[in-house]
């Protein structure tokens, strides 16, 4: 049994309002038993820090990937995953993170795979639930592991592979969400993450430069509606596509702009190419166009 | 290869792999809470400090000579508890060794941890960030008071 929607009228102008809760909302379903709220950070231990009252910690790096292979866990791998964090498959999830709930979005995205069916951000994020003063607690969450079935991932409708990008390049819009310095071809990696980088700088061709944090506030919750459909409909001119791709660097960032293309504007086949710059910028032979103009093929 | 290892550094790492995985982050967490506040005389003086560019977050750091030994000081915002961590045992571990002693500290001692597995291998590579640029700078005030 999915809990109630939030009624919040800021969230009835989005596409998809059921995917969002307030910090007002998730306040008052701290005890909800069809809630499960996941902390999903940047900073491994920053949950450990402080963390909303019944949460469990999901990290990228060490339950979200596979340890191996560049690529995310499998079915077996997630179903243990949440079986292990109390989670059910008919649960209602509430992610929420630090950044702009950046992280959140990779998560929230990654568990879209395995199509688990309510899973929603939390608006604001860890650092709004912090500016408003509400409760934290250092106290370990006690979970009973619960039975999750192994359902295998679809990468297919909302993941999209270098060969799916080639492709695309011309026939399908795409949007880099990296910053101006990375697009431009400027650096190879984000300021302050050289570590994530490519042998090459630029972007790949026809594809529009918007910023991932340009959807959010000052307060980190997300933009309204008319704000984002003037960025990323008018400005980045998607108007009405019926098929964008997204990236970045590792296909963090672009989860976040997948979120907001599919859920709070109701693009139809939003795909992210998690490969991302990481990726393109080292392969041999691709196209890369440098500079501030988006280029042609 | 952690045969020059000095004393504290070794302890700090035997700590660790003692440590199931899991632990391991608490561990790190209560090194993170322990960083040290900067001393009075630094605090307003962020042009003494080089900036970790290997860190996600914005981690600064300065290395002292006096007649007790090397110290090294660090700083990093409350909502990288990681990354204060890493700075933490850096810290704990050179303060009071000799010159010669920290830039003997091999490169990998940061992979010696046993922390991949708790943290990532990409994480623990920004902690490799900061002992590298504490060693440089070491030898830069070496090399300066001749």
């Amino acid at each position: 049994m999915p809990a109630e929607l939030d009624p919040a009228e800021k969230f009835a102008a989005y596409a998809n309002p059921h995917r969002l809760v307030s910090t007002e909302w998730l306040a008052a379903h701290l005890e909800d038993p069809a809630v499960r709220i996941v902390e999903s950070d940047e900073d491994v231990l920053l949950y450990e820090t402080g963390h909303i009252p019944g949460s469990v910690k999901i990290d990228w790096h060490t339950d979200l990937n596979d340890p191996v292979v560049r690529d995310y866990v499998d079915g077996e791998g997630f179903a243990k995953l949440l079986s292990s964090k109390g989670i059910a498959r008919d649960d209602t999830i509430v992610i929420y993170g630090d950044k702009n709930n950046w992280w959140a979005a990779y998560a929230l995205w990654v568990f879209t795979l395995f199509g688990h069916e309510d899973v929603r951000l939390l608006d604001g994020g860890r650092d709004l639930w912090i500016a408003e003063g509400r409760e934290l607690t250092t106290e370990a969450t006690v979970v009973e592991p619960v039975e999750y079935p192994v359902v295998e991932r679809d990468d297919a409708p909302i993941r999209a592979y270098k060969e799916d990008v080639l492709a695309a390049i011309g026939t399908e819009p795409l949007i880099d969400v990296r910053s101006p310095e990375e697009y431009t071809g400027e650096r190879t990696h984000m300021p302050a993450y050289p570590e994530e980088s490519a042998l090459r700088g630029g972007h790949i061709p026809t594809a529009a430069s918007v910023p991932w944090a340009r959807a959010a506030a000052p307060d980190a919750t997300f933009k309204s509606r008319d704000e984002l459909d003037a960025i990323y409909r008018d400005e980045a001119g998607l108007g009405e596509a019926d098929r964008v791709i997204a990236y970045c660097r590792i296909g963090e960032r672009s989860s976040h702009t997948w979120f907001v293309l599919t859920h709070l504007l109701g693009y139809p086949n939003v795909r992210n190419y998690d490969g991302s710059w990481t990726e393109w910028g080292s392969s041999v032979r691709v196209p890369i166009v440098t500079g501030a103009e988006p280029g042609s093929l | 290869m952690t045969e020059n290892l000095p004393a504290p550094l070794a302890e700090i790492r035997d700590e660790f792999l003692a440590l199931e995985v899991r632990e391991r982050l608490q561990l790190l967490l209560e090194y993170s809470n322990e960083l040290p506040e900067l001393p009075e005389r630094y605090r307003d003086h962020p042009d003494l400090f080089e900036r970790v560019l290997e860190c996600q977050s914005p981690v600064f750091l300065f290395v002292e000579v006096d007649e007790h030994g090397v110290h090294l000081y660090a700083t990093a915002p409350a909502e990288a508890p990681t990354t204060r961590g890493f700075a933490s045992i850096l810290a704990q571990g050179i303060d009071g060794l000799s010159p010669d002693e920290v830039l003997a500290i091999p490169g990998d001692y940061p992979q010696s941890l046993g922390l991949a597995a708790a943290v990532s291998p990409l994480r623990v590579r920004g902690m490799t960030g900061m002992l590298a640029r504490a060693q440089r700078q070491l030898g830069e005030r070496l090399a300066a008071a001749g």
